[in-house]
C-alpha cells in the first residue's frame, strides 16, 4: 500500500476516533450525575476536539486537496469514517459511558506511548502535545471505573453490565491490517496486536480493583477502520453535521 | 443512605506563586477526586503547580478574614481570553 | 436580576432608632463598605435573602447550560465546538462557585437543588426560551451574557463576602462568553443572506425576554430598598435595563441589525434612548411557569438529577469501604 495513503487512513482514524468520542462526551452537558462531573465531562470533551483539530488537520495537510479539518468532519459521508465502533456506542447511563471512556483512554496511552517514538515527526509531535491530557483522562476514567466497580450493589451490576456490552468492542484496537502493516514497516505507528499486552495489563489491573471481570469471550466487532459502521453513526453525523450541509459554504 | 458529597476548601499554588491560596470549595467523595475536581475546576486556565483540599468540616477558622483570591487566567485555550475575539471599537465596550 | 421572586422583608427599610444595636453595627460595617463573611453576625432577613439571590443566580448557571448545551452537538465547526463546550463548562463552574457562597450561609448544595425542583427556587426567566436556530447561539451569548455581565459587575461590590469574590471570578470568565457570542452574530450578520435572516431573527425572539432580565419596573419593585441598603442589590431594575439598552443598541445597528422596537429613539435629553417595555404579563406568565421551556428545562435537570442517584451514592459507598479497610489495616 502506498505510505502516503496509508499515513492518511491512519491519521482519519486518529482523528475520528476523538471527533465521535468527543462528540459522544458532549451529549452529557447539562445531565450529569452532579456539577464536578459535568465539568469533568466537558473537560474531556473539549481535549478531544482539540486533538480532533491536529489528526484531521494533519490528515488533510497529508492528503494534499485543499480540504482542512473541518471540511473532513462535517463533509465526509459515515462510510468515510474511520473511527472504532467502540466510540460509536451510545452512552448509555453514566456508567457505560464513562467504562467506553476508560477502555479507550488505556488504548489511546499506550498508543501514543509508542508514537512519541514516530519516526514520522508531525506525529510525534501530536503524540507529545496531547500525551498530558490523554494521561489525566485514564486518571480520571480509570479512578471513576473504580469507585463505581466498587460501590454499592447496584453501581457494580451496571459496570459490569456496561464492560459485557462493551468487551467485543475492544478487539478491534488491536485488529490490524495493511495500513498498520505499511505504517509499522516504516517505523511510524505500531502494528496494533503490539499494543495488546500493556492494554490488557492496565485494563485488568483497574477491572481487579473495581471488582469486575472482563468476559472470557474475545469476539471482536469490526468494520470501523475500515469505514463500515454500526447505526449510530448515521445519527451522529446527521446532527454533527445538519448546518454545513443544510447551508453550503456559509462561514460561522 | 445519604449520596451528599462532603464539603472540600480548595487551594492552589499557580506556577510562579510562594504559597498556596484558598480559591473556593466543591464537593467530592474522597480526596482523590476533590484533587481531581479542583483541577477541573480552579485551573482550567492554567496548570496549578500544587493543589491541596481540605474538607471543610476540618478547618479550624479564629475569625473570618478571607482576603479574596485574585485569579490569573492562562495561556492554553486562547479562546477563553477577551483578547482572543477580534470586536471592532466602534462597536463599543464588550 | 436573579432575586425575581425574591421578596425582599416587605416592611421596607428600618430607621436607625428602630434598630437593634446589633443592627446598626452591622448597617455601619456595610456603610463602610466592608465585608461581612460567614460566620459574623447578620440578620436572619439578610441570610435568607442572600441564600435565594445566591442560590437562584447559582441554579441560573446550571439550567442555562441547556438552552446552549441543545447545540454542541450541531455546532457548524470544530472551532465553534470547542468554544461553545469551554463556554458551557464555564457556567457549570460559575454555578458551581455560588453554589459554595451559597453554602457559606448554612444551606447545603443538595437542599438548594431540592429547593429548585420542587419549583420553591427559580432561575432566570430568559432560560424558558428555546434555542431555535444557530444564530440564537451567538444571540444568547451577546445579549444573555451582556445582560448578566450588566448585573454583575457591580456585584463585585456586594456586601457579602464570598459572593462578591465569586463574581470577581465570574466576571473575569464572562467578557470572553459575550464576545463569542457576537463574533457569532457578525459571522452571521455579514454571511449569506439566510445567515442574515437568522441573525435577525434572533434578535427579533431574544430582544425582550433579555430586558426582562433584569426584572419588573422600580415602580413594581417596592419592596427592594432594604436589598439595597445592604448592598444585595446594587443598581435597580431600571438603571440596569437602561444602561444594557444605550449599550446595545449600537451594538446591534454595527450588524446592519434592527431591534425589534418601533418605539425605539435616542433621547438626547436624557442621554440615552427611550424604549418599550417588555410584555409584563408574558414575563409573569413565564415566572409562573408558562414559558415555552419551563417543563422541559426542570424536567432535564431532575431526571438528571435522579438518574445519577446510584453514582452519587456509589461514590459515597466506595469512599467510606476504603476508609474502612485503611482503619482495617493499622
Amino acid at each position: 500500500m502506498k505510505r502516503k495513503d496509508a499515513l492518511f487512513e491512519f491519521l482519519l482514524r486518529m482523528g475520528d476516533n476523538t471527533l465521535v468520542l468527543g462528540h459522544r462526551i458532549s451529549e452529557w452537558c447539562g445531565h450529569a450525575p452532579v456539577i464536578e462531573e459535568d465539568i469533568a465531562l466537558a473537560n474531556t470533551a473539549l481535549d478531544l476536539i482539540g486533538q480532533t483539530q491536529l489528526w484531521l488537520g494533519l490528515a488533510a495537510e497529508i492528503e494534499g486537496k485543499g480540504r482542512d479539518a473541518d471540511a473532513l468532519a462535517y463533509l465526509r459521508d459515515a462510510w468515510d469514517f474511520r473511527n472504532l465502533l467502540l466510540v460509536e456506542r451510545p452512552n448509555g447511563d453514566f456508567g457505560k459511558t464513562l467504562m467506553r471512556q476508560f477502555l479507550f483512554d488505556a488504548f489511546q496511552s499506550v498508543l501514543l506511548a509508542r508514537l512519541l517514538r514516530s519516526s514520522n515527526r508531525q506525529i510525534s509531535e501530536i503524540a507529545e502535545k496531547t500525551g498530558k491530557e490523554v494521561a489525566y483522562h485514564l486518571e480520571r476514567s480509570s479512578g471513576t471505573v473504580v469507585r463505581l466497580g466498587d460501590g454499592t450493589a447496584e453501581s457494580h451490576g451496571r459496570m459490569q453490565a456496561a464492560l459485557d456490552d462493551l468487551w467485543s468492542y475492544s478487539g478491534e484496537m488491536f485488529t490490524g491490517d495493511a495500513v498498520d502493516a505499511t505504517l509499522a514497516r516504516a517505523g511510524i505507528a505500531p502494528e496494533p496486536r503490539e499494543l495488546r499486552a500493556e492494554w490488557t495489563a492496565t485494563v485488568g489491573s483497574v477491572l481487579a480493583s473495581a471488582t469486575l471481570m472482563p468476559p472470557g469471550d474475545d469476539f471482536a466487532h469490526l468494520g470501523g477502520k475500515t469505514g463500515e459502521h454500526t447505526e449510530h453513526l448515521g445519527f451522529i453525523l446527521a446532527d454533527m453535521q445538519f448546518l454545513q450541509r443544510a447551508y453550503p459554504g456559509a462561514e460561522w | 443512605m445519604s449520596s451528599e458529597w462532603p464539603l472540600w476548601e480548595i487551594f492552589v499554588r499557580g506556577q510562579h506563586g510562594l504559597n498556596h491560596r484558598h480559591v473556593g470549595s466543591l464537593h467530592a467523595p474522597d480526596a482523590g477526586m476533590a484533587i481531581r475536581n479542583a483541577r477541573d475546576v480552579y485551573t482550567r486556565r492554567n496548570e496549578g503547580v500544587s493543589i491541596w483540599a481540605v474538607r471543610s468540616a476540618d478547618i479550624a477558622a479564629s475569625a473570618p478574614g478571607d482576603k479574596g483570591p485574585l485569579y490569573e487566567p492562562a495561556n492554553t485555550k486562547v479562546y477563553r481570553h477577551p483578547t482572543f475575539f477580534d470586536i471592532p471599537d466602534e462597536v463599543g465596550p464588550m | 436580576m436573579y432575586a425575581q421572586l425574591v421578596k425582599s422583608t416587605g416592611e421596607g427599610v428600618k430607621s436607625r432608632d428602630e434598630m437593634t444595636g446589633e443592627e446598626r453595627a452591622f448597617q455601619d460595617r456595610i456603610d463602610a463598605g466592608e465585608k461581612i463573611e460567614p460566620r459574623d453576625w447578620m440578620p436572619d432577613a439578610y441570610r435568607a435573602t442572600l441564600i435565594r439571590q445566591i442560590g437562584q443566580h447559582a441554579h441560573s448557571e446550571i439550567v442555562g447550560q441547556l438552552p446552549e448545551g441543545n447545540w454542541i452537538t450541531r455546532a457548524p465547526t470544530l472551532e465553534r465546538k470547542a468554544i461553545l463546550l469551554a463556554k458551557v463548562q464555564d457556567e457549570a463552574g460559575h454555578g458551581l462557585y455560588l453554589y459554595s457562597a451559597a453554602e457559606t450561609l448554612g444551606v447545603s448544595r443538595d437542599e438548594l437543588i431540592e429547593m429548585l425542583h420542587s419549583g420553591r427556587m427559580k432561575y432566570s426567566s430568559i432560560f424558558n426560551y428555546p434555542t431555535l436556530t444557530w444564530a440564537d447561539i451567538g444571540a444568547v451569548g451577546w445579549l444573555v451574557d451582556g445582560a448578566a455581565i450588566m448585573n454583575q459587575v457591580p456585584l463585585q461590590r456586594t456586601s457579602y463576602g464570598p459572593y462578591s469574590r465569586a463574581m470577581v471570578r465570574v466576571c473575569k470568565e464572562e467578557s470572553f462568553h459575550q464576545r463569542q457570542g457576537y463574533a457569532i452574530m457578525m459571522k452571521m450578520a455579514f454571511g449569506t443572506s439566510a445567515q442574515k435572516r437568522m441573525a435577525q431573527d434572533a434578535l427579533n425572539r431574544l430582544w425582550f425576554p433579555s430586558l426582562m432580565m433584569f426584572g419588573p419596573s422600580d415602580a413594581e419593585s417596592v419592596h427592594s430598598s432594604q436589598n439595597m441598603a445592604w448592598k444585595i442589590k446594587i443598581n435597580t431594575n431600571d438603571e440596569l435595563r437602561q444602561k444594557f439598552v444605550d449599550q446595545t443598541v449600537p451594538q446591534a445597528e454595527y450588524l446592519g441589525l434592527t431591534v425589534p422596537d418601533k418605539a425605539l429613539k435616542w433621547n438626547k435629553k436624557k442621554g440615552g434612548y427611550d424604549f418599550s417595555d417588555p410584555d409584563w404579563d408574558e414575563f409573569f406568565q413565564v415566572l409562573k411557569g408558562n414559558g415555552p421551556c419551563n417543563r422541559e428545562r426542570l424536567d432535564a435537570r431532575v431526571t438528571a438529577w435522579e438518574d445519577g442517584a446510584w453514582v452519587r451514592e456509589a461514590m459515597v459507598a466506595h469512599a467510606e469501604k476504603t476508609r474502612a479497610r485503611e482503619i482495617a489495616a493499622q
